[in-house]
Order: C-alpha cells, then structure tokens, then sequence
C-alpha cells in the first residue's frame, strides 16, 4: 500500500514540513525539503527511522555522579528502550575522558554508547 | 566560635572582564583573543565552565555554525579547550556584586573581595527561568513544581529524580526536551500543557520528545488549579479561548506528584541596571549598537542576557562580534541613528548604528506569516528588501545589510518591517 505523508524534518531549527509517497520499501520525496539533509531524512524516517539517543551513566568515584552520553550513531527508534535499559546498568569508573566508549555494541546495535563529558576523580 | 579571617582586597588590572563563562562569554573571551586581545579573565559564580550547556547533554547544538550535532558539553568543550589555549583565565566560583564607575568590577570568591579594573567588559549573565509567580497559578504550595531547567540540573548534574507523574506547563524547548528525558528515566510524563494554539519550542523537538513517545500536547489549554498538603496530589487544566479566559466546563483534574513550568526565560541584567545600562523593555535586555556596545561606553552585552536566542549557534555569532569590538574599545559616537521596529516586528537588534559596515541584525515577528516580505526602510525610502521562507514568533530571523556612511550621516533613524504578501 503506498501513503503520502508529512515529515517534519529535525535536522535544523527550521523544521521543514516534507511531503513523502512511500509504500515501506520505497520512498518518494513529493515536496517541502529545502537540502540534501532533509531530503535523506525524510527518506530514511519513512523506511527506517532512527533517532540520536543522550542519556547519563552512573560514575563510581568522579567529580560528578554522572557522565553524559550519546550513541555513535542514531540508533533504530524501536531499540531505544532496550538501549537505555543497557545505559541504566552501567557504572563506570572515573576518570572519563570525552569520546570513551563506555559500551560497545550496546543492545545488539553494533552502535557505542560514548561519553559526552571529562569526569576528573 | 570560629575566628573570622580577615581578608584583603585583592585589586586586578585586564583588558576585557567577562561576566559569565556560559556560551556567550566563552564565544566572547576566543574572539577577543583571536583579535589580538591578550589579558582576558572570565568571571563566573559556578565551579565549572560552560554555563548551561553542561546540563544540556541533548543534541542539536552547534549544527549551524560547525555542521554537526554536538551534545551542549561537547559544544562546550570546543570553546573551553580554545581558551585554555589562548590562556584565557577564569574565575570560577567567583560572584560579581556590582560594576562601578570607571568599569571596576567588585566580586567575591573564598580567597576574598575583588576590585578588577577592566578596558572593556562584556555582560553574559545568561539568563532565568519565569517561575509558577510569573503566570501566577493559584493554588496550594506543595512540594514538587520544578522549573524545567532546574528539573534539568537535578536530573543530568546530580542524579537526583525529581518525581514519577509529570505534568508540564508550557512547550518551550526546555521542557519538550524534559518530557523525553523524564520519559527516558522512567517516568510517566502525562503531558505537556500550552496556553497558545501553537507549540512554543522548535518543530523538530516537538516530533523527537513527544510525537516519538506519544506524550500528548494540550494546546489552548493551561493549568488553573495546584492542590497538595504536602507534595504536589494533581493539577487542574483547562481549555481556553483566543482572550485567554478559561471556557467554563472543561476544567479537569489530573493525578500527578510533579509539574515542571517550562513558561519562558528572562535576561538576567541587574548588574547591567545598576551599572546605569539602558534596557531595552521588549527585549529585557542592554540597548545596543552594531558593536554589542551597551550605552555606557566600554560596556558590551552578548548572549542571553542581551536577548533570548533560539539556538546557540546565532548566540555565538553575536557574542564574537562582542568580544572582537570589546577589544577595540568605544567607537566615538559622532552620531547615533536609531533602528526602530516598523510593522510586523517587535524589536530588532542592534537598536543603535554609530559605524557604517556590515551589521548583523536579529528580529522577531509579532505574528506567523505565510509568505513574509522582510523591508528596511530609511527616510521612506527601501534600501533592502528580502523574500522570507517564512515567519514565525518562536524563530529568530536574522540577516546582513550594509550601512553606508551617507545613512549614518544624512538619517536619524531607520526602519525595519515585515508583511504578508
């Protein structure tokens, strides 16, 4: 079956409505993208969407009792939850440096979780 | 009894003070140094570096001005690791009390009282959230009401959850981003109440924090009732109408232990006030020319306590220019012309023009407008005109235009507006 749809682009603060044909294999942009950014991005939202995922992770013995995190790449939108599930386990020890993997191929994903912050101890 | 240890004052000579190490001070302290600058001291009354962005630890920070989405510490660190560079130093935990005549600073930290005399100073106080007596919510006081930044701190600095039934007042970018992040830790995020028919923060944060995890969005709506003994037992919202009164009948109740106010934030310039700064009442911040110059000479003002930016990428536009002309100190002010905000537009940044040259203008608009024809306007005659995608009160436009020498000279003023064609 194949739909049009709106997709509202968050690449940039501008948010460009973005009309797409898809029938979940294939995507058409129709109108409303004013880049290439946005143009994948709303093709890659209709056939497998995927979402950048920031989170913190506990530290044993820092400055702060966290370390803020993001994923290496966007992560599959229906994996999110079982990724933060993964992040909430996690403990690591200080010091952190900023870009240390702190899990590798977190949820099966074959993405990182890595830090986003230095924590001295 | 402890024995009060008497401390001395510690006098400091710089070129350029820097009130605040958050975005605005960090952009401002490397392009004062990238200007030729040398001795630049950063004050700030937290014991880190960074300001806000440390507790932002979502993306979409710096995508404009470097072309990747970076977390708020990441864009930070590309400043502070400039800085250590170039030598900036910095004074953390340091509260400044007032800026006195002939631009000295007095401040106060554990080591003692200050007195720092400065060139130039920049003002990057940031700014803060309006709170549950901005919008004045009647009700019991409870514990439980958190402004959504200060939900941020507690949840992203010091791991401290701040409830489990969450409603949120207000749909700036703040606290959509808050719905997702209390959605990410476990918690049930009931929804997001708004008193305009539309969402107040950016459309890409209302599609990644809420239509990703359903959390519904009450437009129209706002909350009318806080009722708790001690912590916070519901909140009663309501549908309203274009003059803002509630529509009898739609009240209801809704069950929760937490509210976060996510209702908009203020400059913060009392410094500036009793430095003897003129404030712009629209903007909540300094007057200022094309230089960031505030109207005591040698006082500059960037970042959000100037006025509240969308995203730190144009911040940082406007806080470099600062720093750069902090450095070369006051413009003679032969002659000032004024920008006055014209039709469609509810003030325009800088309000002054003392220098021709390029000149980085910032506006809001009173209104969306579909198809939005930007003008300038000078002795009623256009010397710019530019099409506009589109306008819309909670994104910033912004754009260049030449002033030439004559303007400056034959003028008094000129004018900047916005129709709908």
């Amino acid at each position: 079956m194949t739909n049009e749809k709106d997709i509202t682009c968050i690449v940039c603060p501008i948010g460009c409505k973005i009309l797409i044909k898809t029938n979940g294999k294939q995507c058409e942009i129709l109108k409303g993208s004013k880049c290439k950014k946005g143009t994948d991005y709303a093709r890659n939202e209709a056939l497998d969407p995927r979402r950048m995922l920031t989170s913190s992770i506990l530290v044993n013995n820092g400055e702060w009792p966290l370390v803020s995190v993001k994923s290496s790449k966007p992560v599959p939108k229906g994996k999110v939850f079982s990724v933060l599930k993964e992040i909430k386990k996690t403990k690591v020890n200080a010091p952190v440096k900023s870009g240390q993997i702190i899990i590798k191929n977190v949820a099966d994903t074959e993405i990182n979780i890595l830090a986003t912050k230095s924590i001295k101890k | 009894m402890a024995e009060l240890e008497r401390k001395k004052m510690i006098n400091l000579n710089v070129d350029i003070a820097i009130i605040g190490g958050g975005p605005a001070g960090l952009a401002a302290a490397v392009s004062a140094y990238e200007n030729g600058a040398k001795n630049i001291i950063v004050l700030d009354r937290n014991g880190w570096i960074g300001g806000i962005l440390t507790q932002c630890i979502h993306d979409g920070f710096g995508v404009e001005e470097t072309g990747i989405s970076l977390t708020g510490p990441e864009y930070a660190d590309m400043y502070i690791k400039k800085s250590q560079k170039y030598g900036i130093k910095f004074m953390n935990e340091t509260m400044v009390l007032q800026i006195g005549r002939n631009k000295t600073i007095r401040a106060i930290n554990k080591k003692g009282l200050f007195d720092i005399k400065a060139k130039s100073i920049i003002l990057a106080m940031g700014c803060r959230e309006k709170t549950r007596w901005s919008v004045l919510i009647p009700g019991d006081r409870p514990s439980g009401i958190y402004t959504a930044g200060v939900a941020q701190a507690f949840i992203n600095l010091y791991n401290i959850m701040v409830g489990k039934n969450v409603v949120i007042l207000g749909s700036g970018d703040i606290g959509l981003i808050m719905a997702r992040r209390l959605k990410f830790e476990g918690a049930n995020v009931i929804g997001v109440v708004e008193i305009l028919p539309h969402a107040s923060g950016l459309p890409r944060n209302v599609v990644q924090c809420l239509d990703d995890y359903d959390i519904p969005l009450y437009l129209n709506h706002t909350v009318t009732y806080i009722k708790g003994r001690e912590r916070l037992e519901c909140v009663t919202i309501a549908q309203i109408d274009e003059k803002r009164n509630i529509i009898k009948g739609t009240e209801r109740e809704i069950k929760c232990d937490t509210l976060l106010l996510s209702l908009g934030l203020i400059p913060e310039n009392e410094l500036s006030m009793k430095a003897g700064v003129e404030i712009d009442k629209v903007t909540g911040g300094p007057i200022v020319s094309q230089s960031f110059e505030t109207t005591v000479p040698g006082i500059f003002a960037c970042g959000n306590c100037l006025q509240v930016y969308d995203t730190v990428d144009l911040l940082a536009i406007d806080a470099k220019k600062a720093g750069e002309y902090a450095l070369n100190k006051t413009i003679t002010q032969d002659k000032n012309i004024t920008i006055q905000a014209g039709e469609g537009v509810r003030y325009v940044i800088p309000q002054i023009i003392n220098k021709p040259g390029k000149i980085h203008f910032t506006l809001r608009v009173e209104k969306k407008m579909k198809t939005p024809m930007l003008h300038v306007i000078s002795d009623k005659k256009k010397i710019f005109k530019k099409k506009l995608p589109w306008a819309n009160p909670a994104n910033m436009i912004d754009f260049y235009l030449d002033i030439s020498k004559e303007i400056i000279n034959n003028k008094d003023s000129i004018e900047v507006s916005l129709n709908d064609k």
